[in-house]
């Protein structure tokens, strides 16, 4: 069970950053003496964590990006993860 | 060895040396009032070393000291630095930081603040600092929050502190802290000429080390703790600060590069300029940063140990300190030929005698060393 509702809206915790990494070639998530380095998937993902988008609208605007993928499983466990190291949280909450 | 792909992650710019505490353990060199350290970097200066620095791979910036808050061009600092990309934190003792510059620090761009405290209580913190200085660090924290900005605190502890650690936990959840640093001293700068009076017990740091673990349980994600014993009191050394040139670049008031903040005490090692040199230079070509790095340079035990990698040796400066050789096994290492010089260093701590506290001083070096 994901600690994400389809209706919740994710958003970076408060001093998290979403940044490119130039030197290395991808993104990371900055905070306090710290870097979380990204694939392009939890990029694509994190950068729609805007505190605006649901979960639902999230998962629709990438299943329409990319035909054929296990979206919905696969948004659900990263925004979990990202969300267990306290670096995401629910807008609403 | 050189790494060439190995990109530094984190550069620590030490604006300049004034400070109003006087703290007995200070991290800055014995000389931090020489006069070469007050020919401070320039604005401009330092905004190409924020440039160079993001393009080189830096991600975290410590905007450190001294007490950065002396640095009128701080704003125009941090402004910079968020354009580029740089998160962005403050490390300060927080005396100077009232709502109008935490506002105009937010405005620019600040991402986090760090805060030192000295002490749970008042009166100890302000003897420890050298001036009276806690209710308004405490003013500051609650500032900090207040804005909105991640909040770490900084206690140094050492011997005279470090039976209340309760009460400092407690401090650190009243203000509401989202990280706590808990760090025993370590014995360098100021803290090497002031060691026999600041060393613990070994059984303050058993205590110690209870009351973070019950702590930490109760607290849970909603305060990070931070807890660093004093490297005499490991078994196995540490990296310093990641390995020598494998993740850090600290920059004095006056531009010297540096692979770690207390790589001064390194007599034979002079530091490339960013006055003269770009910092790619500096990472990629400097014998001061090449000098240590990897595992090339290792003396025995070292050089056929299974932890070369996991510790590249331990810390250059502390080897240098105890042994009077930088390339020397770190002693604090139970494998160290040396590693009776810790063992002492610990020993004395048991005596009870007093020993009086030093505070650092721009204007007296203490001739010691």
């Amino acid at each position: 069970m994901s600690r994400f509702a389809p209706d919740s809206r994710p958003r970076l915790a408060r001093g998290a950053r979403l940044r490119w990494d130039e030197a290395r070639q991808r993104h990371v998530v900055l905070f306090p003496e710290g870097a979380l380095s990204l694939n392009a998937t939890a990029a694509a993902v994190l950068g729609l964590c805007d505190g605006e988008r649901t979960v639902a609208a999230i998962i629709a605007e990438l299943e329409a990006q990319y035909p054929g993928a296990p979206v919905a499983e696969d948004v659900h466990d990263l925004l979990d993860r990202i969300a267990e190291r306290g670096l995401l949280v629910d807008a609403d909450a | 060895m050189s790494t060439p792909t190995l990109r530094p992650f984190s550069l620590v710019a030490e604006l300049t040396y004034r400070c109003p505490l006087r703290c007995p353990y200070c991290s800055n060199p014995l000389d931090c009032g020489a006069g070469a350290y007050r020919d401070e970097l320039s604005t401009e200066d330092w905004a190409r070393v924020f440039r160079e620095a993001r393009l080189l791979g830096v991600l975290q910036l410590g905007l450190s000291g001294g007490e950065p808050l002396l640095r009128r061009d701080l704003e125009s600092l941090v402004a910079v630095a968020a354009e580029v990309g740089l998160y962005t934190t403050l490390v300060t003792a927080a005396t100077g930081l009232g709502r109008d510059r935490a506002e105009r620090l937010k405005q620019a761009g600040l991402d986090h603040i760090q805060i030192s405290i000295q002490d749970s209580r008042a009166e100890e913190s302000d003897r420890i600092a050298g001036s009276r200085s806690f209710h308004r660090k405490l003013e500051a924290a609650r500032i900090a929050k207040e804005l909105g900005f991640p909040l770490t605190l900084n206690f140094v502890l050492h011997r005279h502190n470090l039976d209340r650690i309760d009460e400092i936990l407690a401090l650190a959840e009243e203000l509401g802290a989202d990280r706590v640093e808990l760090a025993n001293t370590q014995y360098y700068g100021w803290a090497w000429h002031n060691r026999a009076a600041l060393m613990p017990t070994p059984e303050q740091l058993a205590r110690a080390e209870r009351v973070v673990a019950e702590t930490r349980a109760r607290v849970g994600h909603r305060m990070t703790i931070l807890y660093v014993i004093p490297d005499y009191y490991e078994e196995y050394p540490k990296a310093c600060s990641g390995g020598w040139g494998r993740r850090l670049i600290v920059v004095s008031p006056n531009g010297e590069a540096m692979p770690c903040h207390a790589a001064t005490c390194i007599p034979d090692l002079s530091f490339p300029n960013v006055r003269d040199r770009s910092l790619e230079w500096i990472w990629f070509e400097s014998e001061a940063f090449n000098r240590f790095r990897g595992t090339a340079w290792m003396p025995e035990p070292c050089r056929s140990c299974e932890r070369r990698e996991i510790d590249f040796g331990g810390c250059r400066c502390q080897a240098m300190l105890l042994t009077g050789s930088p390339a020397a096994t770190d002693p604090v290492c139970h494998l160290s030929p040396d590693h009776h010089r810790v063992i002492e260093a610990r020993e004395q701590a048991r005596r009870p005698d007093f020993v009086p506290l030093t505070p650092r001083s721009m204007r007296v070096a203490p001739a010691t060393l």
